[in-house]
């Protein structure tokens, strides 16, 4: 029989749409102001955490609407947001420096919802208010570091095995080391070419000179780890920001983005994001009296710090390494199952430890930490200004002397040591980094924009809708059903798909513009199917021929768009790419909606009827 | 409800002489505007900082105008946005100051000056840099579309077809940045995502024809190239126009409902939707029809094999 799918074909159908409006619901809910509490630098919040949060609050006479632990980071939700604001004031003088306090505003979705993955839209910085940087890693300055640490491990090298030279130094964008003698010259290139295999070596017997320069690939390592590290320490000082759900992201080859929503005092954010925090490491003062130096009799060799818990230590003040030297670092295990963290140091760094440590075996070391820290305060010329902060993150015993690497143990738990990793890798930008863009978005505009677009997309949605009532009366409104369910599965597939797809305003435009594309496709097969008519087919036969036809039509004109769309994805950023979301989305959904949506419903309604006439 | 009811063929390709005068004059038109005018490109592309404030009631631009001149920002261009509390003030590149500490600088200035609160709605730093790589990855962005389709449409259809698709698109695209030079109306991102979307639109259109003109050269056997070119004008106008229609109706709701960040937007939008259904009708199937597109061209080949009309032999 013409024009009846099968059972399955509409159940689909029916099942596609309901799970559309099914994971669309949650952006119905709204959101309630929240505070949300992690960690900083290992420390995890943990139900201890929640207790104490729950009893200060308590004890402050703050009503709150929930408390939970989630992902290592303690939400507490109010109703109103003064309470939150008081409650965010409490527990920032409380809780102490190991934790991170940030104003939220947390979905409402209910529990059922979320523990099937339902979530709401993510809103992008132009619909939620708040600040997005453009930072550009100096990539030449990274590659000038490379070499120059080149240079110091070329010397070491050579001067290790005896191998005599006159200089080493940098050249252009290679290093040169000239020698005395045609042996020294042989002997030095079979060294280095053995030492580094990603290196091009060339020789010149002439001037007994031999050029060093890095390979392709070992300058591409070299940019992509400048990039991921400054993006690991970008994100380590984001977090330190006490921003709810900041991004930081990568963009391109020398670009990174970060995303604060709600932000809006740039200028700290600014200072912070361009602080430097370093590591060093120091012997114990096992010497000296503590409970003299606590009393402030610090002997005069030494300086007092504490860890994270406040226990404080007695170190020598000659630094023995400073972080700078540190060239890679990886948490792992010993063959206890402990914790620990593999530090890799470059050649200047190795035989200063091994210097270091030589006579020292059985000693305690310390690793510190330091960190620039911004204050409240602004000096006379208006800057911020920073606090160096202090603090011992490790002290371990010197099993043995030790070189280039070394491991350092009694980090703590897994999670800890995994983040002292991330810290000494992070210890300090690799690159200098510069805001190159910046864009801040006001709270009251970001509503305004929301507004705005939301009303654009009713006002166009109602016109597409009369319009199409009028002109193919109860086609029309078949078309109009697949029009609505298009604007729910467009939302739903928005709401699922991960993050770093936010809608934005030029999204909404999107959305906007797929609404009077997506009825395109119905047009056409109403069409075919009133010219089908009037050659004086059947009805049935017209409805068929109809969506037949007009299928490759659609397919083609719909494909050749979401090409277009496809590329301002891949080259477009921040709104663009917004824009080009959703409407590849749209272009997908409305695929299906307008051409096995309404063939379901005009099949339900009118197929394998004996019909005269036809309301199209 | 039917807006076109058409009985006969239109002969649509008897005014192509006057089509022809008519797109080469917009496109030399354009072309003049491009390279003497240039466009007004929008800080997204120049680089440099654009603070817009809030005022809680009408502001006097000639007032802040002398206090952005005695402040030291002589060339800040101060004007309305989309009413007259809203102010945008733009500046150019700075080599002088940490270009990033500008918007606040300037914040604090109008503060202090008016002596009210002023709302803070966005403050947007470009470097210069950014710019130049943005005009740079923009142009290769529509370089690169226009040659994906090129090659899809070559592939599903006939070379000719392809050829005349993309010239439209060029077509499309040259008119609507004339329009923004012209105007000087502001060229930035979303107007350049704009612009990408018309291609999507008129490719489509483009398509619905090309579709049809190919279906026809297939189903009728005794009529030239023209004529059947003329017959599928006609049973896809209808189509076309409603499909315009839909198109510039969700527009016109985003151009005056969307407020003054998208109206750049759907400017271009509104504009190539025109162009893009003119040439759809015109500028494509002319191509194709001058290039020689014949019934030839679209019909597969059949192959027939020798003896594959008569049964198989069995053993």
């Amino acid at each position: 029989m013409l024009n009846k799918y099968p059972l399955w074909k509409t159940l689909m159908v029916a099942i596609i749409v309901a799970l559309g409006a099914l994971y669309a619901t949650p952006n119905l809910y709204g959101e309630s102001p929240a505070v949300q509490v992690s960690g900083l630098r290992g420390v995890q919040a943990d139900t201890a955490t929640l207790d104490r949060i729950r009893a200060q609050l308590e004890a402050s006479n703050l009503t709150f609407d929930s408390i939970s632990l989630e992902n290592g980071q303690v939400l507490t939700r109010f109703n109103n947001t003064e309470d939150q604001l008081k409650a965010r004031d409490v527990l920032d003088d409380n809780l102490g420096k190991q934790f991170s306090v940030a104003l939220n505003l947390t979905p409402n979705t209910p529990e059922w919802l979320a523990a099937i993955g339902g979530s709401p839209m993510k809103l992008g910085l132009d619909l939620s208010g708040g600040v997005s940087f453009l930072i550009e890693v100096n990539m030449k300055e990274a590659l000038n570091k490379a070499k120059t640490g080149m240079v110091g491990d070329f010397r070491g090298d050579l001067r290790n095995e005896k191998i005599r030279y006159r200089s080493v130094k940098e050249a252009n964008d290679a290093v040169k080391v000239i020698f005395r003698k045609v042996e020294d010259l042989e002997a030095g290139q079979a060294l280095l070419k053995k030492r580094y295999r990603d290196l091009l070596l060339t020789t010149d017997e002439d001037t007994l000179t031999l050029t060093a320069k890095m390979t392709k690939q070992k300058i591409k390592e070299i940019r992509e780890y400048a990039l991921d590290q400054n993006i690991t320490i970008i994100r380590n000082r984001v977090n330190e920001l006490g921003v709810a759900e900041p991004l930081v992201q990568r963009q391109g080859k020398k670009h990174i983005v970060i995303e604060l929503p709600g932000v809006q005092d740039t200028a700290t954010a600014k200072e912070i994001l361009s602080a430097t925090a370093t590591i060093e490491f120091r012997l114990v003062d096992t010497e000296g009296d503590l409970s003299n130096a606590l009393n402030g009799r610090v002997p005069a060799n030494s300086i007092l710090l504490r860890d994270k818990d406040g226990k404080p230590s007695l170190l020598k003040k000659r630094v023995m390494l400073t972080g700078d030297h540190i060239i890679d670092a990886k948490s792992g295990f010993d063959e206890y199952s402990r914790p620990q963290v593999n530090i890799s140091l470059d050649s200047a760094g190795g035989s200063k430890m091994s210097s270091g440590t030589k006579s020292n075996i059985g000693k305690p070391m310390a690793t510190v930490f330091i960190e620039y820290k911004s204050t409240d305060k602004k000096d006379a010329e208006g800057n911020l200004v920073f606090e160096k902060h202090q603090e011992i993150i490790s002290v371990a015993t010197i099993q043995s002397r030790l070189g280039k690497s070394f491991r350092i143990t009694g980090a703590g738990s897994p999670a800890e040591a995994r983040n002292l990793a991330i810290l000494l890798r992070a210890g300090a930008l690799v690159a200098p980094i510069a805001i190159v863009e910046e864009r801040t978005v006001g709270p009251t505009l970001g509503a305004e924009n929301v507004k705005l677009g939301f009303e654009a997309i009713m006002m166009g949605f109602g016109l597409v809708f009369i319009f199409m009532m009028i002109y193919y009366r109860a086609f029309g409104v078949v078309a109009n059903l697949a029009l609505g369910a298009n604007l729910v599965l467009i939302v739903a597939v928005m709401s699922m798909l991960p993050g770093g797809a936010a809608l934005t305003l030029p999204g909404m435009a999107g959305i906007v513009l797929t609404v009077g594309m997506a009825v395109d496709a119905n047009v056409l097969i109403f069409e075919r199917i009133r010219e089908e008519i009037r050659e004086g087919k059947t009805i049935q036969q017209a409805i068929h021929q109809g969506y037949d036809a007009a299928f490759s039509t659609i397919i083609d004109a719909n494909i050749t768009t979401l090409i277009a769309a496809l590329i301002l994805f891949a080259i477009g950023t921040g709104p663009v790419k917004g824009f080009a979301i959703t409407l590849s989305i749209g272009i997908l959904t409305s695929m299906f909606t307008s051409v096995v949506g309404t063939r379901a419903v005009v099949n339900a309604i009118w197929g394998g009827k004996r019909l005269d006439k036809l309301s199209i | 409800m039917q807006i076109l009811q058409l009985k006969d063929t239109v002969n649509f390709m008897s005014y192509r002489k006057i089509a022809m005068v008519f797109s080469a004059l917009l496109m030399i038109a354009s072309i003049y505007s491009l390279t003497t005018n240039k466009l007004n490109f929008g800080l997204d592309f120049t680089g440099g900082t654009l603070i817009e404030v809030g005022f809680q009631e009408a502001a006097d631009l000639e007032k802040l105008r002398g206090v952005m001149k005695t402040n030291g920002f002589a060339d800040a261009k101060v004007q309305f946005y989309g009413s007259s509390r809203d102010v945008v003030i733009r500046l150019g590149v700075r080599e002088d100051v940490k270009a990033e500490m500008l918007g606040n600088e300037i914040l604090a200035i109008l503060e202090k000056s008016s002596g009210q609160k002023i709302d803070m709605r966005r403050i947007e730093f470009v470097g210069a840099s950014v710019g130049d790589d943005l005009a740079e990855q923009g142009g290769l962005a529509m370089l690169t579309a226009l040659i994906c389709i090129l090659i899809y449409v070559a592939f599903r259809f006939e070379w000719r077809f392809a050829v005349g698709s993309v010239v439209a698109l060029f077509h499309d695209v040259l008119l609507t940045l004339g329009l923004f030079s012209i105007l000087q109306l502001e060229f930035d991102l979303t107007v350049l995502a704009a612009v990408l979307a018309v291609i999507g639109y008129s490719l489509n259109d483009t398509i619905v024809v090309s579709d049809r003109i190919r279906e026809n050269f297939r189903k009728i056997r005794n009529s030239n190239s023209e004529e059947v070119i003329n017959i599928s004008l006609t049973q896809t106008l209808s189509r076309t126009f409603i499909t315009s229609i839909t198109t510039l109706l969700v527009l016109a709701a985003l151009f005056f409902q969307g407020g003054a960040l998208i109206h750049g937007f759907a400017t271009a939008l509104l504009f190539g939707v025109f162009v893009g259904t003119y040439s759809s009708i015109y500028v494509a199937s002319l191509v194709a029809l001058g290039l020689g597109i014949s019934r030839e061209d679209l019909i597969p080949e059949v192959i027939e094999k020798e003896g594959a009309d008569q049964e198989a032999m069995m053993p």
